[in-house]
Protein backbone atom coordinates (compact mmCIF):
# COMPACT_ATOMS: atom_id res chain seq x y z
CA UNK A 1 0.00 0.00 0.00
CA UNK A 2 1.68 3.42 -1.24
CA UNK A 3 1.08 6.13 1.73
CA UNK A 4 0.53 9.55 -0.51
CA UNK A 5 1.45 11.73 2.09
CA UNK A 6 4.99 12.41 2.91
CA UNK A 7 4.72 12.17 6.30
CA UNK A 8 7.52 9.66 6.73
CA UNK A 9 9.98 11.85 5.55
CA UNK A 10 9.43 14.56 7.96
CA UNK A 11 11.04 15.18 11.15
CA UNK A 12 10.24 12.76 13.56
CA UNK A 13 8.42 13.48 16.23
CA UNK A 14 7.17 11.71 19.50
CA UNK A 15 3.69 11.81 21.89
CA UNK A 16 3.70 13.88 24.82
CA UNK A 17 2.27 11.92 28.15
CA UNK A 18 -1.25 14.02 27.71
CA UNK A 19 -1.02 13.13 23.73
CA UNK A 20 -0.49 9.58 24.40
CA UNK A 21 -3.70 9.56 27.48
CA UNK A 22 -5.70 11.28 24.92
CA UNK A 23 -5.14 8.64 21.83
CA UNK A 24 -5.01 5.65 24.03
CA UNK A 25 -7.50 3.93 22.40
CA UNK A 26 -5.58 4.20 18.73
CA UNK A 27 -2.60 3.41 20.12
CA UNK A 28 -3.88 0.04 21.52
CA UNK A 29 -5.26 -1.11 17.99
CA UNK A 30 -2.32 -2.29 16.17
CA UNK A 31 -3.97 -0.92 12.46
CA UNK A 32 -2.84 2.54 14.55
CA UNK A 33 -0.38 1.93 17.58
CA UNK A 34 2.26 4.67 17.72
CA UNK A 35 3.32 4.67 14.32
CA UNK A 36 0.00 5.36 13.04
CA UNK A 37 -0.70 7.56 15.80
CA UNK A 38 2.75 9.76 14.86
CA UNK A 39 1.70 9.47 11.36
CA UNK A 40 -1.54 11.40 12.03
CA UNK A 41 0.21 13.98 14.40
CA UNK A 42 2.67 14.64 11.18
CA UNK A 43 -0.07 15.37 8.66
CA UNK A 44 -1.46 18.02 7.17
CA UNK A 45 -4.70 18.00 5.63
CA UNK A 46 -7.09 20.63 4.18
CA UNK A 47 -10.97 20.77 4.81
CA UNK A 48 -12.71 22.95 1.76
CA UNK A 49 -15.98 23.78 3.23
CA UNK A 50 -16.86 24.31 7.06
CA UNK A 51 -20.34 23.40 6.28
CA UNK A 52 -22.60 19.84 6.16
CA UNK A 53 -19.59 17.59 5.01
CA UNK A 54 -16.87 19.74 7.34
CA UNK A 55 -18.55 20.20 10.59
CA UNK A 56 -18.07 15.40 11.33
CA UNK A 57 -14.67 15.84 9.04
CA UNK A 58 -13.63 18.64 11.41
CA UNK A 59 -14.62 17.21 14.25
CA UNK A 60 -13.54 13.94 13.48
CA UNK A 61 -10.20 14.82 12.30
CA UNK A 62 -9.39 17.00 14.95
CA UNK A 63 -10.49 14.41 17.62
CA UNK A 64 -8.00 11.61 15.64
CA UNK A 65 -5.45 14.20 16.67
CA UNK A 66 -4.44 15.18 12.82
CA UNK A 67 -1.69 17.46 13.56
CA UNK A 68 -2.78 20.16 11.01
CA UNK A 69 -6.11 21.13 9.68
CA UNK A 70 -6.56 23.56 7.17
CA UNK A 71 -10.25 24.87 7.06
CA UNK A 72 -11.02 26.87 4.14
CA UNK A 73 -14.79 28.96 4.04
CA UNK A 74 -15.82 32.31 3.67
CA UNK A 75 -18.93 32.18 4.30
CA UNK A 76 -21.12 33.43 7.78
CA UNK A 77 -23.06 30.94 10.22
CA UNK A 78 -26.47 31.89 9.67
CA UNK A 79 -29.74 29.88 11.64
CA UNK A 80 -30.84 27.50 8.47
CA UNK A 81 -27.13 25.83 9.14
CA UNK A 82 -27.51 24.68 12.46
CA UNK A 83 -29.83 22.05 11.96
CA UNK A 84 -26.83 19.83 9.74
CA UNK A 85 -23.47 22.07 10.60
CA UNK A 86 -22.58 20.36 14.31
CA UNK A 87 -19.44 22.49 14.40
CA UNK A 88 -21.61 25.46 15.49
CA UNK A 89 -23.79 26.72 18.20
CA UNK A 90 -26.79 29.17 18.08
CA UNK A 91 -24.30 31.98 19.65
CA UNK A 92 -21.73 31.36 16.52
CA UNK A 93 -25.26 32.62 14.24
CA UNK A 94 -23.30 35.76 12.16
CA UNK A 95 -19.96 34.67 12.92
CA UNK A 96 -17.17 33.66 9.96
CA UNK A 97 -17.62 29.62 9.89
CA UNK A 98 -13.64 29.25 9.21
CA UNK A 99 -13.40 30.82 12.75
CA UNK A 100 -16.05 29.98 14.71
CA UNK A 101 -15.05 26.10 13.84
CA UNK A 102 -11.38 26.86 14.17
CA UNK A 103 -12.28 27.78 18.24
CA UNK A 104 -14.79 24.93 17.98
CA UNK A 105 -12.29 22.41 17.37
CA UNK A 106 -9.01 23.94 19.33
CA UNK A 107 -11.20 23.38 22.12
CA UNK A 108 -11.94 19.91 21.49
CA UNK A 109 -8.19 19.28 20.79
CA UNK A 110 -6.37 21.92 21.48
CA UNK A 111 -2.96 19.87 20.83
CA UNK A 112 -3.22 20.29 17.07
CA UNK A 113 -2.58 23.02 14.70
CA UNK A 114 -6.00 24.66 13.32
CA UNK A 115 -5.51 27.06 10.33
CA UNK A 116 -8.87 29.56 9.55
CA UNK A 117 -8.75 30.28 5.72
CA UNK A 118 -10.88 33.06 5.92
CA UNK A 119 -10.94 33.22 2.07
CA UNK A 120 -13.04 31.71 -1.31
CA UNK A 121 -11.18 29.29 -3.04
CA UNK A 122 -10.36 30.88 -6.38
CA UNK A 123 -7.62 29.77 -9.11
CA UNK A 124 -6.25 32.51 -8.22
CA UNK A 125 -5.32 31.05 -4.45
CA UNK A 126 -5.75 27.17 -4.61
CA UNK A 127 -2.21 25.99 -5.81
CA UNK A 128 -1.05 28.09 -3.26
CA UNK A 129 -3.06 27.32 -0.37
CA UNK A 130 -3.11 23.52 -1.09
CA UNK A 131 0.73 23.02 -1.68
CA UNK A 132 1.68 23.06 2.35
CA UNK A 133 -0.93 20.23 2.89
CA UNK A 134 -0.88 16.07 2.22
CA UNK A 135 -4.54 15.61 1.77
CA UNK A 136 -7.26 17.84 0.17
CA UNK A 137 -10.88 17.03 1.42
CA UNK A 138 -13.92 18.00 -0.71
CA UNK A 139 -16.95 19.46 1.26
CA UNK A 140 -18.01 22.18 -0.66
CA UNK A 141 -21.53 22.93 -2.11
CA UNK A 142 -21.23 24.00 -5.67
CA UNK A 143 -19.67 22.99 -9.34
CA UNK A 144 -17.12 25.26 -10.16
CA UNK A 145 -15.26 24.96 -6.57
CA UNK A 146 -15.87 21.12 -7.14
CA UNK A 147 -14.05 21.06 -10.62
CA UNK A 148 -11.20 23.71 -9.17
CA UNK A 149 -10.14 21.26 -6.04
CA UNK A 150 -10.41 18.35 -8.55
CA UNK A 151 -8.26 20.66 -11.24
CA UNK A 152 -5.72 21.64 -8.29
CA UNK A 153 -5.24 18.11 -6.78
CA UNK A 154 -4.46 16.28 -9.94
CA UNK A 155 -2.21 19.39 -10.36
CA UNK A 156 -0.37 18.79 -7.29
CA UNK A 157 -0.72 15.62 -7.08
CA UNK A 158 -1.99 15.30 -3.82
CA UNK A 159 -5.48 13.07 -3.33
CA UNK A 160 -8.84 14.09 -3.32
CA UNK A 161 -11.14 12.93 -0.60
CA UNK A 162 -14.36 13.51 -2.30
CA UNK A 163 -18.24 13.71 -1.06
CA UNK A 164 -21.40 15.16 -2.13
CA UNK A 165 -24.87 15.23 -0.81
CA UNK A 166 -28.37 15.75 -2.24
CA UNK A 167 -31.52 15.58 -0.09
CA UNK A 168 -31.45 11.44 1.31
CA UNK A 169 -28.28 10.46 -1.08
CA UNK A 170 -24.67 10.77 -1.08
CA UNK A 171 -21.47 10.04 -2.52
CA UNK A 172 -18.34 9.60 -1.76
CA UNK A 173 -14.79 8.69 -3.16
CA UNK A 174 -11.58 9.48 -3.10
CA UNK A 175 -10.07 11.23 -6.46
CA UNK A 176 -6.68 12.24 -7.26
CA UNK A 177 -4.42 8.91 -5.68
CA UNK A 178 -1.72 8.00 -7.45
CA UNK A 179 -3.30 5.91 -10.64
CA UNK A 180 -6.52 6.57 -9.86
CA UNK A 181 -9.44 8.48 -11.83
CA UNK A 182 -9.80 12.03 -10.88
CA UNK A 183 -13.57 13.81 -10.66
CA UNK A 184 -12.96 14.50 -14.60
CA UNK A 185 -12.97 11.05 -15.34
CA UNK A 186 -16.08 10.50 -13.72
CA UNK A 187 -18.03 13.25 -14.97
CA UNK A 188 -16.62 15.73 -17.93
CA UNK A 189 -18.52 18.38 -17.61
CA UNK A 190 -20.54 19.84 -14.85
CA UNK A 191 -24.76 20.64 -15.69
CA UNK A 192 -25.40 23.62 -18.36
CA UNK A 193 -26.63 26.68 -16.32
CA UNK A 194 -30.12 26.17 -18.09
CA UNK A 195 -30.26 22.74 -16.19
CA UNK A 196 -29.11 23.89 -12.80
CA UNK A 197 -30.08 24.88 -9.35
CA UNK A 198 -33.68 25.83 -7.78
CA UNK A 199 -34.11 26.25 -4.91
CA UNK A 200 -37.00 24.47 -5.16
CA UNK A 201 -35.73 21.16 -4.82
CA UNK A 202 -32.89 21.94 -2.28
CA UNK A 203 -32.96 20.57 1.22
CA UNK A 204 -31.11 18.11 3.43
CA UNK A 205 -31.74 15.95 5.41
CA UNK A 206 -29.85 17.26 9.07
CA UNK A 207 -28.06 13.57 9.50
CA UNK A 208 -27.57 12.84 5.73
CA UNK A 209 -23.94 15.23 5.24
CA UNK A 210 -23.28 13.85 9.21
CA UNK A 211 -22.62 10.37 7.51
CA UNK A 212 -21.23 11.33 4.36
CA UNK A 213 -18.89 13.86 5.94
CA UNK A 214 -17.92 11.03 8.44
CA UNK A 215 -17.03 8.32 5.23
CA UNK A 216 -14.68 11.27 3.82
CA UNK A 217 -13.05 11.60 7.26
CA UNK A 218 -12.64 7.60 7.72
CA UNK A 219 -11.22 7.38 4.31
CA UNK A 220 -8.71 10.68 4.99
CA UNK A 221 -7.75 8.62 8.27
CA UNK A 222 -6.92 5.30 6.08
CA UNK A 223 -4.79 7.44 3.67
CA UNK A 224 -2.88 9.19 6.56
CA UNK A 225 -2.24 5.89 7.98
CA UNK A 226 -2.12 3.92 4.82
CA UNK A 227 -3.98 1.09 6.15
CA UNK A 228 -7.01 -1.06 4.85
CA UNK A 229 -8.76 -0.64 0.76
CA UNK A 230 -8.57 3.28 0.39
CA UNK A 231 -12.38 4.13 -1.56
CA UNK A 232 -10.28 4.53 -4.65
CA UNK A 233 -11.51 3.21 -8.22
CA UNK A 234 -15.04 2.64 -6.13
CA UNK A 235 -18.00 5.43 -6.07
CA UNK A 236 -19.76 4.64 -2.75
CA UNK A 237 -23.87 5.64 -3.15
CA UNK A 238 -25.56 6.09 -0.12
CA UNK A 239 -29.96 5.75 -0.19
CA UNK A 240 -30.35 7.16 3.32
CA UNK A 241 -34.19 6.60 2.85
CA UNK A 242 -33.58 2.72 1.61
CA UNK A 243 -31.25 2.52 3.73
CA UNK A 244 -28.68 1.07 1.41
CA UNK A 245 -25.11 1.28 0.06
CA UNK A 246 -24.26 0.77 -3.22
CA UNK A 247 -20.85 0.44 -4.77
CA UNK A 248 -19.94 1.39 -8.84
CA UNK A 249 -16.87 1.14 -10.60
CA UNK A 250 -14.88 4.37 -11.31
CA UNK A 251 -12.41 3.97 -14.05
CA UNK A 252 -9.82 6.37 -14.84
CA UNK A 253 -10.48 7.75 -18.24
CA UNK A 254 -8.09 7.51 -20.69
CA UNK A 255 -9.16 10.29 -22.30
CA UNK A 256 -9.50 12.84 -19.76
CA UNK A 257 -8.63 16.19 -20.11
CA UNK A 258 -6.81 16.68 -16.97
CA UNK A 259 -5.30 13.32 -15.73
CA UNK A 260 -5.32 11.76 -19.29
CA UNK A 261 -3.28 10.41 -21.92
CA UNK A 262 -3.72 14.03 -24.10
CA UNK A 263 -4.12 16.56 -21.46
CA UNK A 264 -5.66 19.79 -23.16
CA UNK A 265 -5.96 20.88 -18.98
CA UNK A 266 -2.44 22.08 -17.52
CA UNK A 267 -3.26 25.01 -15.38
CA UNK A 268 -6.08 26.10 -13.28
CA UNK A 269 -8.80 27.86 -15.51
CA UNK A 270 -11.77 30.24 -14.81
CA UNK A 271 -14.46 27.44 -12.98
CA UNK A 272 -17.49 29.76 -13.11
CA UNK A 273 -17.40 30.68 -16.89
CA UNK A 274 -16.68 26.21 -17.67
CA UNK A 275 -19.96 25.70 -15.72
CA UNK A 276 -21.57 28.51 -17.41
CA UNK A 277 -22.85 30.65 -14.54
CA UNK A 278 -20.99 33.55 -14.77
CA UNK A 279 -22.90 36.07 -12.87
CA UNK A 280 -24.83 33.70 -10.98
CA UNK A 281 -25.35 36.26 -7.99
CA UNK A 282 -26.91 38.94 -10.39
CA UNK A 283 -30.28 39.01 -9.96
CA UNK A 284 -32.08 36.72 -12.50
CA UNK A 285 -34.79 39.52 -13.37
CA UNK A 286 -31.83 42.27 -14.27
CA UNK A 287 -30.26 40.20 -16.78
CA UNK A 288 -33.32 38.97 -18.44
CA UNK A 289 -35.34 42.45 -18.17
CA UNK A 290 -38.16 40.34 -16.61
CA UNK A 291 -41.00 43.19 -15.72
CA UNK A 292 -40.61 43.27 -11.84
CA UNK A 293 -42.89 44.94 -8.61
CA UNK A 294 -40.79 45.44 -5.53
CA UNK A 295 -42.29 44.34 -1.90
CA UNK A 296 -43.18 48.04 -1.18
CA UNK A 297 -45.01 48.66 -4.58
CA UNK A 298 -46.98 45.68 -4.54
CA UNK A 299 -48.08 46.41 -1.08
CA UNK A 300 -49.06 49.61 -1.80
CA UNK A 301 -51.26 48.25 -4.92
CA UNK A 302 -52.70 45.86 -2.89
CA UNK A 303 -53.59 48.47 -0.45
CA UNK A 304 -55.21 50.82 -3.14
CA UNK A 305 -57.55 47.83 -4.34
CA UNK A 306 -56.21 47.34 -7.07
CA UNK A 307 -57.32 43.45 -8.63
CA UNK A 308 -53.84 41.72 -8.86
CA UNK A 309 -53.66 38.18 -9.03
CA UNK A 310 -51.11 36.31 -6.74
CA UNK A 311 -49.30 33.71 -8.53
CA UNK A 312 -47.51 31.45 -5.99
CA UNK A 313 -45.07 29.21 -7.63
CA UNK A 314 -43.32 27.05 -4.91
CA UNK A 315 -43.77 23.59 -3.86
CA UNK A 316 -46.79 22.80 -1.99
CA UNK A 317 -45.11 22.04 1.01
CA UNK A 318 -43.29 25.61 0.84
CA UNK A 319 -46.91 26.82 0.66
CA UNK A 320 -47.89 25.43 4.26
CA UNK A 321 -44.84 27.27 5.46
CA UNK A 322 -45.90 30.32 4.94
CA UNK A 323 -47.91 32.04 1.80
CA UNK A 324 -49.50 35.46 0.67
CA UNK A 325 -52.58 33.71 -0.18
CA UNK A 326 -51.55 33.49 -3.82
CA UNK A 327 -53.47 30.94 -5.83
CA UNK A 328 -50.33 28.26 -6.28
CA UNK A 329 -49.21 26.24 -9.04
CA UNK A 330 -45.41 24.98 -8.72
CA UNK A 331 -43.02 26.27 -11.37
CA UNK A 332 -42.63 22.41 -12.89
CA UNK A 333 -46.60 22.18 -13.57
CA UNK A 334 -47.08 25.25 -14.68
CA UNK A 335 -46.95 24.38 -18.82
CA UNK A 336 -50.11 22.19 -18.13
CA UNK A 337 -51.86 23.85 -15.84
CA UNK A 338 -51.15 27.83 -17.74
CA UNK A 339 -55.03 27.22 -18.74
CA UNK A 340 -55.82 28.01 -15.09
CA UNK A 341 -54.26 31.86 -15.90
CA UNK A 342 -56.46 34.42 -16.57
CA UNK A 343 -54.15 36.48 -19.33
CA UNK A 344 -56.53 39.78 -19.31
CA UNK A 345 -55.68 40.00 -14.95
CA UNK A 346 -52.52 41.27 -13.79
CA UNK A 347 -50.59 39.08 -12.29
CA UNK A 348 -47.91 39.12 -10.06
CA UNK A 349 -46.26 36.02 -10.32
CA UNK A 350 -43.83 34.84 -6.60
CA UNK A 351 -41.52 32.09 -5.11
CA UNK A 352 -39.46 32.16 -1.75
CA UNK A 353 -36.58 34.39 -3.74
CA UNK A 354 -37.78 35.74 -6.84
CA UNK A 355 -35.49 33.22 -9.14
CA UNK A 356 -37.98 30.28 -9.87
CA UNK A 357 -41.04 33.24 -9.98
CA UNK A 358 -38.81 35.04 -12.84
CA UNK A 359 -38.52 31.95 -14.99
CA UNK A 360 -42.25 31.65 -14.60
CA UNK A 361 -42.85 35.28 -15.92
CA UNK A 362 -40.42 34.52 -18.41
CA UNK A 363 -42.48 31.11 -19.13
CA UNK A 364 -45.51 33.35 -19.25
CA UNK A 365 -44.41 35.90 -21.48
CA UNK A 366 -43.67 33.60 -24.43
CA UNK A 367 -46.89 32.23 -23.97
CA UNK A 368 -48.58 35.62 -24.25
CA UNK A 369 -49.37 37.13 -21.03
CA UNK A 370 -48.58 40.76 -20.98
CA UNK A 371 -49.71 42.14 -17.51
CA UNK A 372 -47.01 40.05 -15.52
CA UNK A 373 -44.71 40.69 -12.65
CA UNK A 374 -42.00 39.03 -10.72
CA UNK A 375 -42.22 39.90 -7.02
CA UNK A 376 -38.23 41.47 -6.26
CA UNK A 377 -36.72 38.92 -3.60
CA UNK A 378 -40.04 37.12 -3.19
CA UNK A 379 -41.29 36.18 -0.29
CA UNK A 380 -38.05 36.50 2.24
CA UNK A 381 -37.86 40.84 0.16
CA UNK A 382 -41.59 40.53 1.66
CA UNK A 383 -40.85 39.49 5.03
CA UNK A 384 -38.01 42.11 5.46
CA UNK A 385 -39.64 45.05 4.03
CA UNK A 386 -43.34 44.77 4.17
CA UNK A 387 -44.43 42.13 6.64
CA UNK A 388 -42.25 40.74 9.35
CA UNK A 389 -44.41 38.63 10.38
CA UNK A 390 -44.26 36.36 7.49
CA UNK A 391 -41.51 33.43 8.51
CA UNK A 392 -38.41 33.30 6.21
CA UNK A 393 -36.68 29.98 5.18
CA UNK B 1 -35.51 -9.64 -20.38
CA UNK B 2 -37.10 -7.66 -17.30
CA UNK B 3 -33.92 -5.37 -16.21
CA UNK B 4 -34.44 -2.99 -13.29
CA UNK B 5 -33.84 1.05 -14.16
CA UNK B 6 -33.05 2.91 -10.58
CA UNK B 7 -34.15 6.09 -10.88
CA UNK B 8 -31.94 8.70 -8.46
CA UNK B 9 -33.62 11.17 -6.51
CA UNK B 10 -33.00 14.23 -8.35
CA UNK B 11 -35.04 12.70 -11.09
CA UNK B 12 -37.73 11.07 -9.51
CA UNK B 13 -40.40 14.01 -9.83
CA UNK B 14 -40.01 13.44 -13.79
CA UNK B 15 -41.08 9.44 -13.22
CA UNK B 16 -44.05 9.79 -10.80
CA UNK B 17 -41.62 9.67 -7.78
CA UNK B 18 -41.08 6.09 -8.75
CA UNK B 19 -37.83 5.37 -7.60
CA UNK B 20 -37.00 2.04 -9.68
CA UNK B 21 -38.86 0.79 -13.19
CA UNK B 22 -38.99 -2.96 -14.32
CA UNK B 23 -38.85 -3.31 -18.00
CA UNK B 24 -37.93 -6.01 -21.02
CA UNK B 25 -34.93 -4.63 -22.72
CA UNK B 26 -31.70 -6.44 -24.53
CA UNK B 27 -29.78 -3.41 -24.24
CA UNK B 28 -29.01 -0.25 -22.13
CA UNK B 29 -30.02 1.60 -24.51
CA UNK B 30 -33.44 -0.19 -25.38
CA UNK B 31 -34.01 0.07 -21.74
CA UNK B 32 -33.43 3.69 -21.33
CA UNK B 33 -35.46 4.43 -24.70
CA UNK B 34 -38.25 2.96 -22.82
CA UNK B 35 -38.09 4.38 -19.16
CA UNK B 36 -38.29 8.28 -21.63
CA UNK B 37 -41.15 6.65 -23.67
CA UNK B 38 -43.07 6.36 -20.71
CA UNK B 39 -42.18 9.16 -18.96
CA UNK B 40 -41.25 11.46 -21.49
CA UNK B 41 -40.18 14.67 -19.28
CA UNK B 42 -37.20 12.78 -18.20
CA UNK B 43 -35.93 12.79 -21.98
CA UNK B 44 -34.30 16.14 -21.74
CA UNK B 45 -32.81 15.56 -18.32
CA UNK B 46 -31.19 12.38 -20.08
CA UNK B 47 -30.08 12.85 -23.72
CA UNK B 48 -28.86 15.82 -25.40
CA UNK B 49 -30.99 17.39 -28.45
CA UNK B 50 -28.64 15.11 -30.38
CA UNK B 51 -29.31 12.38 -28.82
CA UNK B 52 -26.30 11.69 -26.80
CA UNK B 53 -26.40 10.72 -22.98
CA UNK B 54 -25.46 13.73 -21.12
CA UNK B 55 -22.10 14.32 -20.02
CA UNK B 56 -23.16 15.20 -16.36
CA UNK B 57 -25.04 11.75 -16.07
CA UNK B 58 -23.56 8.46 -15.62
CA UNK B 59 -25.39 4.81 -16.96
CA UNK B 60 -24.04 1.99 -15.20
CA UNK B 61 -25.13 -1.70 -15.66
CA UNK B 62 -24.81 -3.10 -12.80
CA UNK B 63 -21.63 -1.65 -11.28
CA UNK B 64 -19.65 -0.57 -14.13
CA UNK B 65 -20.00 2.43 -16.18
CA UNK B 66 -21.65 1.82 -19.60
CA UNK B 67 -18.84 3.96 -21.20
CA UNK B 68 -16.79 1.62 -20.51
CA UNK B 69 -18.71 -0.63 -21.82
CA UNK B 70 -20.44 -0.92 -25.26
CA UNK B 71 -21.67 2.36 -24.26
CA UNK B 72 -26.02 1.96 -25.10
CA UNK B 73 -25.59 -0.62 -27.05
CA UNK B 74 -24.45 -2.89 -24.13
CA UNK B 75 -26.65 -6.01 -23.78
CA UNK B 76 -28.65 -6.49 -21.10
CA UNK B 77 -29.79 -9.77 -18.73
CA UNK B 78 -32.13 -11.38 -16.81
CA UNK B 79 -31.85 -9.23 -13.13
CA UNK B 80 -29.30 -6.71 -14.06
CA UNK B 81 -30.13 -3.27 -12.70
CA UNK B 82 -29.33 0.30 -14.48
CA UNK B 83 -27.98 3.12 -12.34
CA UNK B 84 -28.38 6.26 -13.62
CA UNK B 85 -25.59 8.64 -11.33
CA UNK B 86 -26.05 12.23 -12.12
CA UNK B 87 -23.81 14.39 -10.79
CA UNK B 88 -24.83 16.05 -7.84
CA UNK B 89 -22.98 19.14 -5.77
CA UNK B 90 -24.14 19.88 -2.56
CA UNK B 91 -22.26 19.91 0.84
CA UNK B 92 -22.17 22.78 2.74
CA UNK B 93 -25.67 23.89 1.91
CA UNK B 94 -28.24 22.28 -0.09
CA UNK B 95 -27.32 22.79 -4.01
CA UNK B 96 -29.90 21.25 -6.13
CA UNK B 97 -29.61 19.81 -9.46
CA UNK B 98 -31.93 19.78 -12.87
CA UNK B 99 -34.72 22.27 -13.20
CA UNK B 100 -37.02 22.49 -16.17
CA UNK B 101 -39.62 25.07 -16.71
Amino acid sequence: MPIPTDTLTKTPVSLSKEEILRYSRHLIMPEVGMEGQLKLKQAQVLLIGSGGLGAPLGLYLAAAGVGRLGLVDFDVVDFTNLQRQITFTTEDVGRKKSAAARDRLSRMNPQIQIDAFETRLTSENALDLFKDFDIIVDGTDNFPTRYLVNDACVLLGKPNVYGSIFRFEGQATVFGYPGGPCYRCLYPEPPPPGLVPSCAEGGVLGVLPGIVGSIQAMETIKLILGAGDPLVGRLLLFDALGMRFRELKLHKNPACPICGEHRTITKLIDYEEFCGIRGEETPVAVSTGIPEITPREFKARLDKGDNLFVLDVREPHEYQICNLKGYLIPLGDLPKRVSELDSSREIVAHCRSGKRSADAVEFLQKAGFRKIWNLKGGILAWSDEVDPSVPKY
Amino acid sequence: MPVKVIVPTPLRRFADQRSSIECEAATVGDALRQLTTSYSELKKHLYTDEGRIRSFVNVYLNDDDIRFLKQEATQTKDGDTITIVPSIAGGAEAAALLRIV
